[in-house]
């Protein structure tokens, strides 16, 4: 493929690089002083308001608080030439020549006096001495060629092993870089952490579950030195890896049940994908491969049926994005659903923005909108099925991918016999009969109609957009089942659009040909065939400017990207540019994400962003050896997290040190293991778990796909009740989860917002969460079933009060809660609030101390097992 | 102990002074890097600590009153007097007929405002009222105007209204949400109308009820424990023991600090939010002036006077919606039907806040997310228009008895004076003191803000 050219974008701009950077080792002490005294001063006061790193609003991209700054200079070239009064703008701007930028401007008290000025000239002729390091952070339009230079735009290299004082110290390659990344800032790492908070660390990070009493027990027998090794690769190799790893890149993809945005239509079949993530984990896919798979799966060639299905499902990542559905010009919604891809694709995959360049060139990393535009015409000429059901409102239904049936994919199991099948038809013919029917008499309504018309409209207009959803509902219904009555294995996803358009000659800017749905509401699309993309003036569709060639962005371009053939859309190769081992974002990005997932923070902290507004590597050295273990490792993800949970470094204690805390308070160089929160999956499976109710067998489909389709919430939809009720005792990765509505259990604890690309996730501490804890009703329940578990556990016989088998009870709750025994003063705690519990505990009956009958014991243990559930030790890792 | 007077006696858990005095530092609500200010030894400040605007502000709080569906413009505050005369010519679009407004307006108040017969207690309020007549919005379809007067956007995902106001100014009260919403619909952009998007989630609005259900049943999810208040005092007690046990084995951590301090506030809310909601106390003559009682202005009554009780208890936003307004048809009854049943309520609304001091920094705002055709549609209706609606204001430091803008002759499309959605949005922060170009955020890699690159603050309405 050709690469774009960057030379007729930056030939329109003039180099302002040609400043010879002075050396601050050549400033004297007078020099030095003179700037003090004289120029500093009035720079701070005068200027840094509007032109300085920390100004509200920097003004015309010029910063003067750092001597980068103020040499580059802003929009307007250089502020400062050193012994060039006549080109230092700076100079011209004080002396208040120039009307256009006199400053300081006249309501910040204008011109400044002439000895100050002249102070500046003099500064300026002998030089500009300026003993102010640092870079300055504003990046101007013109500085793309500058822009290129950012650290994550640079190939990868594989970093020597780092001198280090401690040799001992470490146990991997990975901890070497830690340790002389803590020695550069003369910190220590603190000790190990201890065998229990290991193994619960291991198992929520690797899994998302806590270790079972047989596993907890196990392990501290088992005094060999690969202990801990032999429970991370069974953990590495257990289906709930995949479950737990999974639902992280779902976070990433985005993964919703429905299109969100203004109209929110079920997607039912994006279980589909989310099933393709967790096995791909599961079977420790490389990742460049699943990579391809999700942006080029059906353009790759596959063994078998079975993995032609595998591949086309994989491309549901580029169809479960949100959906304006009630847009009406389609080239509107089809500019806004390749934008959509191309954020994702680019934030998700590459840490890039490239989605900023829909309007205009990017204002901080090298991306002209023409690189946006050749992205993308690669996917305008691809056909995305997402499979809505017409419905009201929804002006853009889609079709879904039918899998191969000798693939053997799971089907949700409904069936539909050849009765019901008749029936339904024969409704839809009604309803389609009534439709059209009320059509006319509405349109002559609207035009005005005869009086009779008019009478009868009030009464059709409602019945009329119930129809639509109707109708729209029943019809994706009966296209889900095949012929004997079988539910159809239907996926989302990504299809090339065929190479030459059927009919009218067009492109874009052409009116709207295709009408291929069927029924008065059906979508129309205004792209059908393989297409270079114009370039929209202001990304405003009715702008169409000059074609811009399929491509990769040619910021990155590395080497010889293959050619993209006319005949298809592209994204082979961009799939094949994104795995290149040369491409210096793509395993950087990952192996980031997985340092974030398994530290609670990445090296770089803006795991979706590495262009130059993005936060830089704390480690960079860290980071390029593990990019450069992916790709060595064959792009293994297992291989890479066994790598780092086996280091020294993660098996670090949680304790604070106070002296490493004043030098690093957001341990980003790890010099102990962060104390995280579990995300929203972790407590609610917890708790299952430690109820002993979890049932791991992983459920077909989902909430979603059983109800069928439909709207979110409304018209006769999905209700919203059902959907923040949702509850079961299967693992929290298969609730459902459509867009702008939430089960309980997910909302409460920072899920990933699914609209967006979502690489990390807030942790917030809030009320709702301590109300959640206290009054859900799916809380008690558990607490309840716990309670059971702990009774049961140490059986008392039917006149056993609360006092009976107290401490064997309470420490089995704990290792059953938070994996280990409660201490002196936490067996204390619980022999006193359950001997103080107050009989009668429900609301509105009075409470009276003593304890009389089996009922109140039970309560008693539920109030005290919620408790242990609510505590802060339950959702915090050590 | 933080007492307030208009929710009765409150008893926290624990107060703030046993807080001070038992953990290392104090606040520790919310704590996750980059949004809140750290101290030294990674204290952080409570996210919805009040925040000074950008400049003096003129109102404090917000209640944003969403007519959904998009009341008819040109039968309510667009006088327009040549579509009367005009009724049964023909329309704009071909095959139409132009159709006057069944509704008589006249001038009100000392200001003269033209306001039709089917707001007549509204009427009563002329002089407090700014009318903005000349409003525009990009689509002519409810769900994605209905997201870009709330959001500023309906392409993107992006954080609504109040969640900017509350990043921007915080609460005042910490025991309630800051930013509230009643009976939200669950369509037409659902909960991003009140999400936050990418700001972080705690300034997204606390949902009470929905627009299905009557407001007399609504409540706030899992605020009410089946335990009796000791059972349920106890259980928290043993909560809040293993949270400081473990504080004080972790030495240093604000995050355990967050959830005791999340526990206390929910202990909290669990008495104020219903304080607040218990409106029992209120007088008779309260509850006529909203109407409520009667069929037919019970429950939008009942939300101004929720909304009144929380703006008062210090809640900064609150929205409340009615629908629906969209009378393709049936104009006649469902139009008159609608101002019926929240006209004497908003009514009363601006005259309590009035009586108690408040209306002067409480910003109220009245809107649709657009207008409607002049002329009819199926006889007796009227289609979408996006060219042409009026909303009005009160209170918080807008014009009284102004009317701005202009349309055409009929109504069809603003004229003079066009106010956009980002306007009206740059307009309501300025009245809050937050300048539109300067409450941004930094998501992927830029500076977000509700107004995107547009808005012009219209300067003219501000009193």
């Amino acid at each position: 493929m050709k690469p774009l050219h960057l030379a007729a974008f930056l030939a329109s701009t003039s180099p302002v690089f040609a400043i010879e950077a002075a050396a601050t080792d050549g400033i004297s002490a007078e020099q030095r002083d003179f700037f003090e005294k004289k120029i500093r001063p009035v720079l701070a006061d005068k200027c840094y308001k509007c032109h300085a790193q920390d100004s509200e609003k920097i003004k015309g991209g010029l910063t003067l608080d750092t001597r980068d700054g103020i040499r580059r200079g802003g929009d307007n070239g250089a502020a400062v030439k050193p012994g060039n009064l006549k080109d230092s703008l700076l100079i011209e701007a004080l002396r208040y020549e120039n009307k256009d930028f006199a400053m300081p401007p006249k309501k910040e008290g204008g011109k400044l006096s002439a000895a100050v000025i002249a102070d500046f000239e003099k500064w300026v002729q002998m030089g500009a001495p300026d003993p102010r390091e640092g870079a300055a952070k504003v990046v101007k339009k013109n500085d793309m060629e500058e822009a290129k230079k950012w650290w994550s735009f640079q190939p990868v290299k594989k970093p020597a092993a780092p001198a280090i004082k401690d040799a001992g110290w470490p146990r991997r390659d990975i901890d070497t870089f830690v340790l002389a990344g803590l020695e550069g800032k003369g910190m220590k790492p603190v000790a190990d952490a201890d065998k229990l908070t290991l193994l619960r660390r291991g198992y929520f990070d690797l899994i998302g579950l806590p270790p079972t009493l047989e596993e907890i027990n196990a392990f501290l027998k088992d005094v060999s030195p690969d202990a801990f090794a032999k429970v991370v690769d069974r953990l590495l190799a257990s289906p709930q890896f995949g479950e737990r790893w999974g639902r992280h890149w779902l976070d990433v993809a985005r993964f919703a049940e429905s299109s969100g945005k203004d109209v929110n239509i079920a997607f039912p079949h994006a279980w589909r994908y989310r099933d393709y993530v967790i096995g791909a984990f599961n079977s420790d896919k490389p990742y460049d491969e699943f990579l391809r798979e999700q942006i080029a799966g059906d353009l790759i060639p596959s063994k078998d049926q079975k993995e032609l299905a595998e591949h086309l499902v994989a491309t549901g990542f580029l169809a479960i994005g949100t959906k304006g559905l009630n847009e009406r010009n389609p080239r509107q919604f089809a500019m806004d659903v390749v934008d959509e891809q191309i954020d994702t694709v680019s934030q998700a995959v590459l840490g890039l923005t490239v989605a900023c360049a829909r309007c205009h060139d990017h204002k901080f990393d090298p991306i002209p909108q023409r690189d946006y535009y050749a992205l993308a015409g690669i996917f305008l000429s691809t056909e995305t099925r997402y499979g809505t059901a017409g419905a009201i409102q929804n002006r853009h239904p889609s079709e879904l991918i039918e899998l191969p049936t000798s693939a053997g994919a799971p089907t949700l199991n409904k069936t539909l016999s050849q009765e019901d099948r008749g029936k339904k038809e024969l409704l839809l013919a009604n309803l389609k009969k009534e439709q059209e029917e009320l059509r006319k008499s509405l349109f002559a309504g609207r035009m005005g109609g005869d009086d009779a018309q008019l009478k009868a409209l009030p009464q059709r207009q409602p019945r009329a957009l119930q129809l639509v959803t109707q109708i729209g509902v029943l019809e994706s219904e009966l296209k889900s089942f095949d012929a004997s009555g079988k539910s159809k294995a239907l996926a989302m996803g990504a299809q090339d659009r065929p190479a030459q358009e059927a009919g009218f000659g067009g492109g874009f800017g052409g009116r709207f040909r295709e009408r291929r749905r069927q029924g008065p509401y059906a979508g129309r699309t205004a792209f059908s065939s393989i297409t270079d993309s114009p370039l929209l003036a202001r990304g405003e569709v009715d702008k169409p400017g000059e074609k811009i060639s399929r491509g990769v962005p040619a910021l990155l371009n590395f080497g010889e990207a293959s050619a993209i053939p006319s005949k298809s859309s592209g994204r082979k190769e961009l799939a094949e540019w994104i795995t290149s081992s040369q491409n210096p974002m793509t395993a950087r990005v990952m192996v980031n994400r997985v340092w974030h997932w398994l530290f609670g923070q990445g090296i770089v902290e803006s795991v979706d962003n590495f262009g130059t507004m993005g936060q830089k590597p704390a480690n960079p050295e860290l980071l390029d050896f593990l990019a450069t273990r992916l790709v060595e490792n064959g792009w293994s993800l297992k291989k890479t997290i066994r790598e780092i949970v086996l280091s020294h470094t993660y098996q670090l204690a949680s304790t604070f040190d106070e002296k490493n805390f004043a030098t690093d308070p957001e341990n980003a160089l790890n010099w102990r293991m962060s104390k995280r929160r579990l995300d929203a999956e972790c407590i609610r499976d917890a708790m299952l778990s430690a109820s002993g109710t979890l049932d791991l067998r992983a459920p077909i489909g989902s909430l979603i796909a059983e109800s069928g389709g439909g709207p979110i919430g409304r018209f006769r939809g999905i209700s919203e009740e059902s959907i923040v009720n949702a509850g079961g005792n299967f693992r929290s990765v298969y609730l459902p989860v459509p867009r702008d509505v939430l089960p309980d259990a997910l909302d409460a604890f920072d899920f990933a917002e699914n609209s967006l690309v979502a690489g990390k996730r807030e942790t917030t501490n809030v009320p709702s969460q301590a109300l959640y804890l206290l009054n859900s009703p799916t809380v008690t329940a558990q607490a309840q079933k716990l309670a059971d578990r702990v009774l049961a556990a140490y059986p008392a016989g039917p006149n056993g009060g609360v006092a009976a088998n107290l401490d064997q009870r309470v420490a089995h709750a704990y290792w059953l809660t938070l994996s280990r025994a409660p201490d002196a003063a936490e067996r204390q705690a619980a022999s006193a609030f359950l001997l103080k519990f107050p009989a009668n505990s429900v609301k509105g009956e009075s409470s009276t101390p003593a304890l009389r009958d089996a009922a109140d014991v039970k309560a008693a243990w539920t109030s005290f097992c919620r408790a242990l559930f609510a505590s802060a030790e339950f959702r915090y890792l050590n | 102990m933080n007492t307030d007077n208009s929710c009765g006696e409150i008893t926290p858990l624990f107060t703030r002074r046993d807080i001070l005095k038992t953990f290392s530092c104090g606040f520790g609500w919310l704590a996750f890097a980059g949004l809140a200010q750290r101290t030294a030894f990674g204290a952080v400040e409570h996210p919805l600590a009040p925040k000074a605007p950008h400049f003096a502000p003129k109102a404090k709080r917000v209640i944003f009153l969403t007519m959904r569906g998009a009341p008819s413009h040109v039968d309510t505050f667009d006088y327009k007097p040549q579509l009367t005369a005009d009724d049964g010519k023909a329309g704009k679009r071909p095959g139409t007929k132009l159709l006057g407004s069944k509704w008589k307006f006249s001038q009100s108040g000392k200001s003269g405002l033209w306001i039709s017969e089917i707001f007549p207690n509204v009427a009563k309020h002329a002089d407090e009222m700014c009318l903005v007549r000349s409003m525009q919005t990009d689509l002519p379809s409810h769900p994605q105007a209905f997201l870009k007067m709330h959001t500023g956007n309906s392409q993107f995902v992006r954080p609504s209204l109040g969640a900017w106001a509350l990043y921007g100014l915080g609460t005042t009260n910490e025991n309630l949400p800051g930013f509230i919403t009643l009976t939200p619909p669950g369509g037409f952009g659902g909960a991003q109308n009140y999400g936050s998007a990418f700001l972080p989630a705690i300034y997204q609005a606390t949902k009470i009820g929905s627009d299905n259900r009557a407001i007399a049943q609504a409540e706030v999810r899992n605020l009410e424990t089946k335990l009796s208040p000791g059972a349920q005092r106890n259980e928290l007690e043993l909560i809040q023991t293993l949270n400081r046990q473990k504080l004080a084995r972790d030495r240093v951590n604000p995050e355990v600090e967050g959830v005791i301090e999340s526990y206390e506030l929910a202990f909290k809310m669990q008495s104020q939010v219903p304080a607040v909601m218990d409106f029992s106390k209120e007088s008779d003559a309260t509850k006529k002036l909203y109407g409520i009682g009667d069929a037919a202005t019970d429950d939008f009554g009942r939300k101004c006077l929720l909304a009144r009780r929380f703006v008062e208890a210090g809640v900064r936003f609150v929205e409340i919606s009615h629908g629906n307004w969209d009378q393709h048809f049936n104009l006649a009854t469902a139009l008159g039907n609608n101002a019926r049943s929240v006209d004497l309520p908003i009514a009363g609304l601006l005259t309590d806040l009035q009586s108690r001091g408040l209306l002067n920094d409480t910003l109220v705002v009245w809107a649709g997310e657009f207008g409607r055709t002049p002329h009819a549609q199926g006889g007796d209706g009227r289609d979408h228009n996006h060219k042409a609606f009026t909303i009005w204001m009160a209170g918080g430091g807008v014009k009284g008895g102004l009317s701005y803008g202009q349309t055409d002759e009929y109504g069809y499309e603003a004229v003079e004076n066009k106010v956009q959605i980002h306007d009206l949005h740059a307009t309501i922060l300025a009245l809050l003191g937050l300048d539109h170009e300067k409450l941004t955020f930094r998501y992927a890699g830029r500076d977000f803000r509700l107004t995107d690159v547009a808005g012009n603050v219209v300067k003219e309405i501000i009193a």
